[in-house]
């Protein structure tokens, strides 16, 4: 499993469903803990009814259907799919309208989803996922992109309520890529994906989701100032040390 | 993703799995991935033969280069100098490199026999280029390796008849302990034509960097071009293709720069804004915005 895990880590980003896929045929008796432990791009369904898309991942998913956020109803039709409470789905229902709003203030389109589930320590689960295609075919408003890809996951892990406060635990995971094509400068591909953790005690009064969403917010521009400047600037250095601009070309000493 | 089968899988179709794991390795890594892989498998001969099949075709794809015995230089990996699958030619010394190519070592060295090696005529043109792209690659890379091979028309005896070079730069940094590693493979086509007297250069050049400190990120890029120039001697030959070479790949690096520098605020912002378009931060806590957006949401079929 640790071999598995460090492959994924190697392997180019772009090739993850290909490389997962690969894994779960080598070793089927690791599935479970593949599926949960390697990030995937999310894939997405259309809720007919709804008119409207929803995401897929493991926590909407039962046996082979997975339920839809706008109609709580499973696709395709399952008799007793796992539903969540009475409750928890009025909250459910509100975090998914407020998340859309935010999501397209910030993603300027894409598809959002959010799930909730009780969970064993009187607390429950949110997940909250977005993905955005950037490409200029799909909803690249600037059309820089020839491909490009966002896909967002935040699990968060909500405790019972005590004494006016509450703690979340959130884990975020982004993978994404862009590609750039053009005559003078050919293609330009980057892609990759991060994972990080966030603990936080907070009041309740305002609200699960008030408390939640600025959990969210704070992580994903975290998460893409770390990829913009860290992760790809980087790779950006490393170039300019296999090749230094022509300013500061002088020799180096033989290490 | 529905659940697994529990069907076993053929041996050919492990082996192929495991290949295709090796040959798709950033640069650099396919040690560690070979490391992992072979655990992942649990069958030493089944990996043996994966292993045998991959690394030849990746050692030439990313042109590695290693050390030859006696101190005499390196040889690159190429299918342009490949005699036999373990034997590479290296033209600058006369010599025949064999390597083995799961250690990516090289384990002997025989010298060259003349059929293998260019007609007088031709390597004339070779040699000079050789050492003007020397001098080039010495200047620009760091670590950079060069060799110059010639891919067609080797036997031509003088004028009259046309032939082609192929120039190879290959410069690799590896920094696993900094979770880091990059290649730059640049491979220029030039043809030597004879009846119009000119010479027709096409470059491919190719940069990779991996990053994996807590993450996984990595850059892939590739440039296509060409130019052309007139067929003169050897040296000036080498001298024009050399300076033409230097203008293409500073002009393709600066290219590189300017697309790293329009990430942040251009680029990026096609997959996510950095801040909405009011500037602050999204307004959570105020539900009255809410129910009058939910309302005007729902209006104009945002959001589906």
């Amino acid at each position: 499993m640790e071999a598995a895990m460090g492959l994924m880590r190697r392997i180019p980003p772009k090739h993850t469903d290909t490389a997962l896929s690969a894994l779960l045929s080598l070793l089927p008796h690791h599935s479970s803990d593949l599926l949960s432990q390697v990030d995937q791009p999310l894939q997405v369904l259309c809720d007919i009814e709804s008119g409207k898309e929803f995401i897929l991942c493991e926590y909407n998913r039962d046996a082979d259907s997975y339920r839809s956020p706008w109609t709580n109803k499973y696709h395709p039709p399952l008799e007793d799919g796992a539903l969540p409470s009475l409750e928890l789905r009025k909250l459910e229902v509100e975090a998914n309208d407020i998340f859309a709003i935010y999501r397209d203030q910030y993603y300027e389109g894409g598809i959002s989803s959010v799930y909730m589930w009780e969970d064993d320590n009187e607390g429950f689960v949110a997940c909250f996922l977005i993905k955005k295609d950037g490409s200029k075919t799909a909803q690249g408003r600037r059309g820089y992109l020839q491909e490009g890809a966002w896909d967002a996951i935040h699990v968060i892990e909500v405790g019972p309520e005590d004494e006016g406060m509450a703690q979340y635990r959130l884990t975020s995971t982004v993978m994404l890529s862009l590609t750039t094509d053009n005559e003078s400068s050919g293609t330009f591909s980057l892609s990759g994906s991060i994972r990080r953790q966030m603990d936080m005690n907070l009041s309740v009064a305002e609200g699960h989701i008030c408390n939640m969403g600025r959990m969210i917010e704070e992580m994903e521009s975290k998460l893409r100032n770390s990829l913009d400047q860290v992760y790809f600037g980087k790779t950006k250095e490393m170039v300019c040390t296999l090749r230094p601009p022509a300013e500061i070309v002088m020799r180096l000493p033989d290490c | 993703m529905a659940d697994v089968e529990e069907a076993e899988l053929s041996d050919k179709q492990k082996k192929e799995i495991a290949k295709w794991f090796l040959l798709n390795s950033p640069a650099g890594e396919i040690q560690y991935v070979s490391k992992d892989v072979k655990a992942i498998l649990n069958d030493e001969e089944l990996y043996n033969e994966a292993a045998s099949e991959a690394f030849p075709l990746y050692n030439k794809s990313q042109m590695i280069c290693l050390e030859m015995p006696g101190r005499i230089g390196d040889v690159l990996v190429t299918s342009f100098g490949e005699l036999k699958e373990n034997e590479f030619l290296d033209l600058r010394t006369a010599q025949v490199a064999i390597v083995d190519h799961i250690k990516q070592v090289c384990t002997g060295l025989r010298p060259a026999l003349d059929d293998e090696l260019p007609s007088p005529y031709v390597e004339e043109f070779r040699c000079s280029l050789d050492a003007e792209i020397l001098k080039y690659v010495g200047e620009a890379y760091p670590k950079g390796v060069c060799s110059v091979y010639c891919t067609k028309g080797k036997d031509v005896e003088g004028p009259g008849s046309d032939f082609d070079l192929v120039v190879v730069i290959s410069a690799a940094r590896l920094s696993p302990q900094n979770f880091c590693n990059g290649s730059w493979r640049s491979v220029w086509n030039i043809e030597f034509k004879d009846v119009e007297q000119i010479l027709e250069l096409r470059g491919k050049l190719q940069v990779g960097a991996h990053y994996f400190e807590e993450g996984n990120v990595q850059l892939d890029a590739k440039h296509e071009c060409k130019d052309t120039t007139v067929f003169q001697s050897p040296d000036d030959c080498a001298i024009t293709i050399a300076s033409i070479i230097r203008h293409h790949e500073t002009e393709y690096l600066a290219s590189l720069e300017a697309s790293y520098s329009n990430l942040p605020d251009t680029t990026f912002k096609d997959l996510r804004r950095k801040l909405p378009v009011t500037r602050t931060l999204f307004p959570w806590h105020n539900t009255l915005q809410f129910n009058l957006t939910r309302d005007l949401t729902k209006e104009l079929g945002i959001g589906k």
